[in-house]
């Protein structure tokens, strides 16, 4: 690789630190915050205190909405990980008419702006949903809400995976007298299982820390972590315990986050034949 | 092929079009019997629609028109699983996450061997291969002559009627090429399944097969052993795709061999001599230039510009020859051939 050197290389390196500064010092001042004894958060912090953290842990509004969050996240990446494998499957292995109308379908909720998803999941909510079937807005229609774009990342893991993959193996299994359905468990599935975790894992992220959409589709007594968060942020007596609730929101959106790439590294590297 | 016997592989009037406009025509109503226990060779250049032929016969390409039957019965309709043929592919296509010796055993165990028989066979045929100490390590840890073996085992391992090689040595090097060839040829005559082998490499072909179909633009050209398709080539792509290609044509043929058409002559079977020695009576002969000599070990390559327009390579052999024999770049020399060797092309 192609080594810089002298100012450039100098340069290089206060650009880089200015740019992590810039994303990472807000997130360290929020977590010292976390711990700061002045309930105004004055800088430098007065003191250090736990008191917030243990009125969070026990406040009943934020654990019922990390409960609420947790079981968004669960049911959307399911819901994704099921219909995003199938629809990558038979986008990618079958040829049929309109499939690349299909395609553009899928991936679209991405590029969509979530205030107009969320608009429209809100508006198919009340005319729809509530007055015909009886579902109102809840933990039910946020997990469908967010399953419209964790679809779209299941998909492209398992559609790249596939694609990289080719179709030689499927058919060297069917080959060997293997039916669709034997190949698919013993062949196609076992080499998808990274992508799929890996996409599930992203999955999850985005649906843990999504706050767009959620503010649509989530009714009054449903908020999810980010919700809360922002229903508080304003409200002086819960300043303090935002911070708290702030700091494991990040911690357990970015953790899935991160193993997901190191599972994708690890798989990038062992497949290389 | 013995009496009596449906043949292993039976194609009739075999089609397959690609989409596009106008359709490319791949394979052009191809008909082709091949016996049981035969070795047989598809040869043709790239996109002579050999390989087409191949995945049709398993089943992974659905015929445009015609049949597939393989012996006796019509398997046109049927997906590959439920078709009695395996396939060594090109790329191997080895199950990179099973170890070599779920890899053999795949077919049996999706066939419902039990896991005892089936290991059983699947360490038999490792053997066969001599890779029954690799039998534990993944694809990915063995080097490519071994991952042939191991494509070779999965697919022989099921003894199917017939095993499809879709250009099976055509990764590996000169060296493993030869050697696996011969293996090759010795597995097939101990196993007795019919070998249907997709190559491009004309001298592969004809040290392996005991049939060869010559492919050319999607058609067979020509169907006969080795011998025949070497020394009897029926056309000029023929004679022109399987060894080196010497042709008379037009004003050359007219005065070389004293008809019109055109002839085409191995360079094995020219002679050079000095002009003026005497050559055997009975032989055709023709005055030259030497306009390139090309040493290469057992034998040396001469191009002749010929006197009469055009030119012809003659091989001979150094086991008698020197380098002070007067053969050398410009010199003048005559060429002689027995008549017998002269083959007439017929002209389209």
């Amino acid at each position: 690789m192609l080594r810089p050197t002298g100012v450039v290389r100098w340069a290089l390196w206060a650009f880089a630190g200015f740019v992590l500064a810039f994303v990472y010092v807000p997130l360290i001042v929020v977590g010292i915050n976390s711990f700061n004894r002045d309930r105004t958060f004055g800088w430098p912090p007065a003191g250090f205190t736990t008191q917030w953290w243990q009125t969070a842990l026990t406040a009943p509004g934020p654990r019922e909405a990390l409960v609420t969050s947790v079981y968004a996240g669960l049911g959307a990446t399911v819901i994704a990980l099921v219909l995003g494998t199938l629809l990558s499957l038979a986008l990618t292995r079958f040829d049929f008419f309109g499939r690349s109308v299909v395609n553009l379908l899928v991936v679209l909720p991405i590029a969509l702006p979530g205030i107009v998803t969320g608009l429209a999941l809100q508006s198919a909510i009340s005319n729809v949903l509530t007055p015909v079937l009886g579902i109102s807005a809840g933990l039910f229609t946020i997990i469908v809400g967010h399953a419209t774009f964790c679809i779209v990342v299941i998909f492209n893991n398992v559609t790249a995976r596939l694609r990289r993959m080719g179709t030689s193996l499927e058919l060297a299994s069917a080959d060997l007298g293997a039916g669709p359905w034997t190949t698919f468990r013993r062949v196609t599935f076992p080499l998808l299982r990274s992508a799929l975790v890996a996409g599930g894992l992203l999955a999850f992220g985005l649906s843990f820390d999504e706050i767009v959409v959620t503010t649509f589709t989530a009714g009054p007594g449903t908020p999810t972590l980010p919700i809360w968060i922002y229903n508080n942020l304003f409200r002086p007596t819960q300043a303090p315990v935002v911070n708290v609730v702030a700091v494991v929101l990040v911690v357990l959106s970015i953790l899935p986050v991160w193993l997901a790439q190191r599972i994708g590294g690890r798989e990038a590297g062992a497949s290389r034949l | 092929m013995s009496e009596g016997q449906a043949a292993a592989i039976r194609l009739v009037g075999l089609r397959k079009e690609f989409h596009g406009t106008p359709p490319v025509v791949a394979v052009d109503d191809v008909d082709l019997v091949v016996g049981g226990g035969e070795f047989f060779s598809m040869l043709g250049p790239s996109g002579s629609g050999k390989t087409t032929v191949l995945r049709m016969i398993a089943g992974f390409e659905a015929p445009t028109a015609g049949r597939v039957e393989l012996a006796g019965a019509d398997v046109t309709a049927l997906p590959p699983h439920r078709r009695d043929v395996n396939t060594v592919f090109q790329d191997y296509a080895l199950f990179p996450h099973l170890s070599v010796r779920d890899n053999v055993e795949y077919g049996l165990r999706v066939k419902g061997v039990d896991k005892a028989q089936a290991r059983t066979r699947a360490m038999a045929e490792l053997e066969r291969v001599r890779l029954a100490d690799l039998a534990e390590r993944r694809p990915a840890q063995l080097s490519g002559g071994q991952r042939q073996r191991v494509a070779l085992a999965r697919a022989l391992v099921n003894r199917p009627q017939v095993l499809l090689l879709d250009e099976p040595l055509g990764a590996l090097d000169l060296k493993l090429r030869e050697q696996m060839q011969v293996e090759l040829k010795a597995i097939q005559r101990e196993v007795g399944i019919t070998f249907l082998f997709v190559t491009h490499d004309q001298e592969e072909a004809l040290t392996l097969s005991d049939r060869i179909a010559v492919f050319n633009a999607g058609r067979i050209e020509q169907v006969g052993t080795a011998r025949e398709v070497y020394e009897s080539p029926a056309t000029g792509f023929v004679a022109g795709f399987v060894g080196t290609s010497n042709m008379l044509t037009a004003a050359a043929a007219q005065a070389v061999v004293g008809t019109d058409g055109a002839f085409a002559i191995r360079p094995e079977k020219i002679h050079l001599t000095l002009p003026g020695v005497s050559a055997e009576p009975g032989s055709v002969r023709t005055r030259g230039t030497i306009a390139e000599v090309v040493y290469a070990g057992p034998v040396t390559r001469y191009v002749v510009d010929l006197a009469a327009g055009g030119r012809l390579t003659a091989l001979e052999q150094n086991g008698h020859r020197t380098a002070a024999d007067g053969l050398v770049r410009g010199a003048e020399v005559d060429l002689y051939w027995a008549a017998q060797h002269l083959i007439s092309i017929p002209t389209t």
